[in-house]
């Protein structure tokens, strides 16, 4: 009699304990759950390059100008500008209605300030400043841009997409010198940061802003209007196991996975739960750096044979799997960008292993040992190494595969030790579209030897000559010639090897509409509808 | 009483000495550099040694453990490299997850070891006691992340019962609290049901053995009485040794099953830190852990007075 | 996980069976269901982990992108370094980059069994140097002892994975940080022995003879400690090859291209739902060489009273 009692009772408290969270699973429409594709550590989009802190930024901060998905240049923050003839001074009106957080509305200073300390810490942003001459706020909706000389990518640098993108953050936060980061993280974005619900490593959350004044267009990219439909939405930091995000997401415990492993993506198209959208006109490139300052990339020879041995389609292969994700394109610039050519490509489209074993016999390579360093953590890229490793050692290279987590492999790519001491000979790595479409921004083109901003440190004065003559012109067919010699010329010297593009899968429930094409992961725009059961 | 408290309590502090510098070299004999990493993929190496010395990283190690270990004494655990944010807030934030998780372990390890235990011993080498024997074996075998994909894909996704991850707030309501730990806390209990089963067996037998419990069953006790009343209260000290060592230990287990259950607590909160080279938060929650672990044996060693009055201190 | 110190405990309290004179004690090692079963089991892998180039293996470092995901008994290519192409049957399937999951289970029963063996004999090996020293240096055993129990406090997995992540995973750098936190265990077993042992009058009689301590400890204490130390030393094993597994899961193990079933799981975790072979194959052959193991060690604690030990 007491033990079926007793297990009605406990029949019965599984029954309520179920419903009341499987009413939870489903989700509030009101919320939006995301599952980034990494733990979000830093909080300023200034001080690091990192994609998470760039995506968390542009919840909650604004631009002056977007990239559409034609990587066409539109203003956001901006109402209208001019530009003088002989391209020196830029001016620039701020759109009505634009308020802080705090209800404060955005002014000139704001946008100098901001614009200022990210010229600190950008690529794009330092080439700027190098030749601006002053800036000022003659109202305190306008600003203007005094140039020393011409400078043909001013609108790029303020409509830049990706890391570093240049928020517009309140003066007394922008003043916040540029290698400390911020404390105060009061936007004028279509988000406001919820701090006191901020738990690292756990989530992070955002509110409607309700003041936000979108604009018009359509959003399209970082442009257009940024309407936000959720109350609320959640990053969740916790949750980093590849398998257990699948299952959540299948649950309906969370809403969409950001970054989802190529190896659930049939899994994820046959589930009519889930639907994979497509927000990228553009991926992303995966390629492989050489250490131009040891043995034995410090050879020019070498580094050709080891590029003419990387064919893309092994590596698309290995790392991605899916056909539909990658294709191959010879060119450095991403296929489908302005600056993309086959210019200098021969090297490694028309090659084959042969080819590649005779010119590294060709070349006196000595047999010094590649260290190649491999990060395990990251799935996106962590078979790429693998490949390279097999296809160095197929061509006659002897190869020393290192293993360790991304964390140890970024500080050790900044080692110039030999890498016997500490150093390394090459890693691989991946780069988003817009980080790469132009000799500026493409920091593996810099080749200042030891100065260069970006690791590998190749030195060659021709092409810091063909970048420099790029940043000045302004006529967009001389560019286009340019950017053709800079990469014919980055093939010869062999600054690094491009490995394929492929296209990154974000997926979601079914319920959630409202998709666009964002070449990143913005998430403004979407809805979610009644749940599906 | 109190002198035996005194004397214990006196006698930790050299512990804990030991274990912070032996936490310090952990952390500071390493080839990893966190100004680096904090730095970003872009970084100059300019950038990187600015930032080194904002870190208080470019200091001789004596003053830097001299430093860290002042500010602890204090409470204050320094900043984590990783995260904007002080490491006490941070294990604040990931103690409750934690402790909610270890607390439904042991609870459940508890609740089932010791009456199979009990049973084991009472039927000894008959089919249940070899049963539990084998068992209990296979139990320490089997890793925990073998077993928590085994059972997430057959209860939480095939049959739907329970989630497949996260954790709830107990501030967020105690049901869905209890939902979200179910399936987490019987992974990680099926180690220390192994264990405690076996050491309660293994002392139960012991007791049954003695004088008292044939007096006992000749005054003619019902056997239950006998084997609670006081085979068990007699066996009581070990099976408090080895729940003791199973709490302490749990951080083991923890640090799995917060990984592939997405809970964000302590466990992680360690392992993630080691991964970023977060030096003030490997040492805080390693010295944190050690002082739970101390302060836990200190509490199991004043337990044996409530279940043996013939110890006295 | 703390199994080997609670039933040290239960050895010495319940679980050493009563004396039986006739058998002498190694004769009731072998009698042993549990000895034979462990032990066999023991035997069997590793010949298996000797014998794995020539048991149908392919090298467990040679991938092929067009092989990915294969499943259990599925036909596929492999590409040789020479650039060869060859036909291989995948008994096992093979893992997302396209590896014999097979060939990597074989070796890495290598490899398990050499962390395991390795992590008992270096615990060992510090655990009695520290305990004898300890034992019979007073003037060391306070500091030792207080550094032991720093030791002990510090959760052991923390240290392993603070240490692996720290230098580079390898085979030593693994050994060294699972190996670590036993030591403490070990020297306080050595250590109470020794300090029991030293009161027993035979050995007061040897001092007074003059023997010299050296061999006082070779002669008479060392003996005793075989016993309980071959216990410790299996129950040390199987927590090292766990351990490995689960530092591999974590990420911070021995490099991925070392074949170990704790790297094979870990890089199938992604894909455990659809794909569960990845998991399945090296956690069985996981369970049961740390099940053997254990249940060696029980065998073995169960017929070595330490009592008996003095007859050896």
């Amino acid at each position: 009699m007491t033990i079926s009692r007793r297990l009605a009772g406990l029949a019965a408290a599984a029954a309520l304990l179920g419903a009341t969270c499987a009413a939870q699973a489903q989700g509030d429409p009101k919320v939006l759950r995301i599952v980034p594709h990494s733990n979000l550590a830093i909080l300023d989009p200034i001080w690091t390059t990192a994609y998470m802190s760039r995506n968390h930024g542009y919840m909650i901060y604004d631009t002056l100008f977007g990239t559409d998905e034609k990587n066409q240049i539109k203003p956001q923050m901006v109402e209208s500008w001019t530009e003088s003839p002989d391209h020196r001074l830029w001016s620039f009106k701020l759109r009505k209605g634009l308020e802080f957080h705090d209800g404060k509305p955005v002014t000139s200073e704001d946008a100098v300030a901001s614009l200022q300390r990210w010229g600190k810490r950008d690529s794009m942003g330092i080439a700027l400043m190098t030749f601006v001459e002053r800036m000022d706020t003659p109202t305190s909706d306008t600003f203007r841009i005094f140039l020393r000389e011409a400078c043909g990518f001013v609108l790029e640098a303020l409509a830049k997409p990706s890391s570093n993108v240049p928020f517009i953050m309140p003066k007394r936060v922008a003043d916040t010198d540029a290698f400390k980061q911020i404390e105060d993280y009061t936007g004028s974005g279509p988000y406001s940061f919820k701090r006191d619900e901020f738990k690292p490593g756990d989530k992070s959350v955002y509110l409607r802003n309700p003041k936000y004044v979108p604009r018009k267009e359509a959003p399209s990219g970082s442009a257009g209007g940024k309407i936000a439909h959720f109350d609320r939405v959640e990053f969740n930091l916790a949750l980093r196991d590849a398998q257990a995000q699948v299952s959540a997401l299948q649950k309906g415990e969370v809403d969409i996975i950001e970054a989802l492993a190529s190896e659930h993506y049939e899994t994820a198209k046959k589930d009519p739960a889930l639907v994979v959208p497509k927000i990228a006109n553009l991926g992303l490139q995966h390629m492989a750096r050489f250490n131009h300052l040891h043995k034995p990339f410090d050879n020019a020879a070498v580094r050709r044979a080891a590029i003419a041995a990387f064919q893309q389609e092994a590596f698309l292969k290995a790392q991605v799997g899916v056909k539909e994700l990658y294709k191959p394109c010879p060119s450095m610039f991403m296929c489908g960008t302005p600056y993309a050519s086959t210019a200098g490509s021969e090297i490694q489209a028309k090659s084959n292993m042969k080819k590649a074993q005779e010119l590294l016999k060709a070349s006196g390579y000595d047999g010094t040992p590649v260290v190649i360093m491999k990060p395990t953590d990251l799935v996106t890229i962590t078979k790429l190494p693998d490949v390279a490793a097999q296809m160095l050692r197929q061509a006659g290279f002897k190869v020393d595969l290192q293993a360790m987590d991304w964390q140890t492999l970024v500080g050790r790519r900044a080692k110039k030790d030999a890498p016997d001491k500490g150093g390394w000979n090459m890693f691989l790595t991946a780069w988003q579209a817009a980080d790469i479409a132009s000799p500026i921004t493409m920091a593996a083109l810099e080749s200042k030897g030891e100065k260069s901003s970006w690791f590998g440190w190749p030195s060659d004065t021709r092409m810091e000559e063909l970048r420099s003559q790029f940043m000045r012109e302004t006529d967009e067919a001389k560019k286009k010639k340019l950017a053709e010699a800079i990469q014919a010329r980055a093939f010869e010297v062999g600054t690094h090897a491009p490995l394929g593009e492929w296209f990154n899968v974000t997926v979601g429930r079914k319920e959630i509409s409202g998709w666009f094409i964002t070449n990143g992961n913005l998430y403004w725009n979407l809805k979610k509808g009644a749940p599906s059961h | 009483m109190l002198n035996f408290l005194a004397r214990r309590v006196a006698a930790t502090i050299p512990v804990m000495l030991v274990v912070a510098v032996l936490v310090f070299l952990i952390t500071r004999l390493t080839p990893g550099d966190p100004a680096a990493i904090l730095a970003g993929d872009a970084a100059s190496t300019e950038q990187i040694a600015r930032i080194r010395a904002n870190l208080g990283l470019d200091q001789p190690i004596v003053v830097q453990f001299g430093i860290w270990f002042g500010n602890a004494l204090t409470g204050d655990l320094g900043e984590s490299f990783y995260y904007k944010a002080k490491v006490v807030a941070l294990i604040g934030h990931r103690l409750e997850p934690t402790l909610s998780l270890a607390a439904l372990t042991i609870a459940i390890a508890v609740l089932a070891a010791v009456p199979l235990g009990v049973l084991a011993a009472w039927r000894f080498g008959g089919w249940f006691d070899r049963a539990l024997m084998g068992f209990s074996v296979l139990g320490f075998s089997v890793p925990v992340f073998v077993l928590a994909y085994i059972l997430i894909w057959v209860i939480a996704l095939k049959l739907g019962l329970l989630p497949v991850q996260g954790y709830q707030r107990i501030a967020d309501g105690v049901l869905p609290w209890l939902y979200h730990l179910i399936l987490p806390s019987i992974t990680l209990s099926v180690i220390y049901i192994a264990l405690i089963a076996r050491v309660t067996r293994a002392s139960v037998l012991e007791a049954l053995g003695e004088d008292y419990i044939r007096t006992a069953r000749a005054k003619g006790l019902p056997e239950a009485r006998v084997l609670v009343g006081h085979a068990l209260a007699n066996a009581a000290v070990p099976i408090a040794t080895v729940i003791g060592i199973g709490i302490a230990l749990l951080i083991g287990g923890v640090v799995v099953t917060e990984s592939v259950y997405a809970i964000p607590g302590l466990g992680r909160l360690t392992v993630d830190a080691v991964l970023a080279r977060d030096f003030p938060t490997i040492q805080g929650v390693i010295l944190f852990f050690s002082f739970v672990y101390v302060l836990i044996n200190l509490l199991v060693d004043l337990s044996y007075v409530f279940f043996d009055p013939r110890i006295r201190y | 996980m703390d199994a080997p110190d609670a039933r040290q405990y239960a050895a010495l309290s319940i679980e050493a069976a009563a004396v039986v004179r006739t058998q002498s004690v190694w004769e009731r090692v072998r009698a042993s269901w549990s000895v034979r079963l462990g032990g066999s089991a023991l035997v069997f892998l590793v010949l298996l982990a000797l014998a794995a180039p020539w048991l149908g293996t392919v090298d467990p470092t040679l991938f092929d992108a067009g092989s990915r995901d294969l499943r259990p008994g599925a036909q596929g290519e492999i590409t040789t370094l020479e650039g060869e192409t060859v036909k291989h049957s995948f008994i096992m399937g093979s893992d997302s980059l396209g590896r014999d999951i097979y060939s990597r289970v074989l070796y890495g029963t290598r490899v398990s069994l050499i962390v395991g063996i390795s992590t008992a004999l270096l615990a060992l090996a510090f655990g009695i140097v520290c305990g004898l020293a300890s034992g019979y240096l007073r003037w060391l055993d306070g500091i030792l002892m207080r550094v032991m129990d720093g030791i002990m406090a510090i959760p052991a997995i923390l240290i392993a994975i603070a240490l692996v992540a720290m230098w580079r995973g390898s085979l030593l750098t693994v050994v060294v940080a699972i190996a670590i936190p036993e030591i403490p265990r070990v020297t306080r077993l050595v250590r109470s022995l020794v300090l029991s042992i030293r009161e027993e009058p035979y050995v007061e009689a040897a001092v007074s003879l003059g023997t010299p301590t050296v061999k006082i400890m070779f002669a008479h204490i060392l003996p005793n400690c075989i016993a309980p130390l071959l216990v410790q030393g299996t129950f040390i094993c199987a927590l090292g090859i766990l351990v490995e597994a689960i530092l591999s899961f974590l990420g911070v193990g021995l490099p991925p291209d070392i074949p170990t079933w704790g790297n094979v799981m870990a890089e199938g975790r992604i894909h455990f739902n659809e794909y569960p072979h990845n998991i399945f194959f090296p956690g069985v052959f996981l369970a049961v060489t740390v099940l053997a193991v254990n249940i060696l060690g029980d065998g073995l604690r169960d017929t070595l009273d330490p009592k008996m030990a003095k007859k050896v």
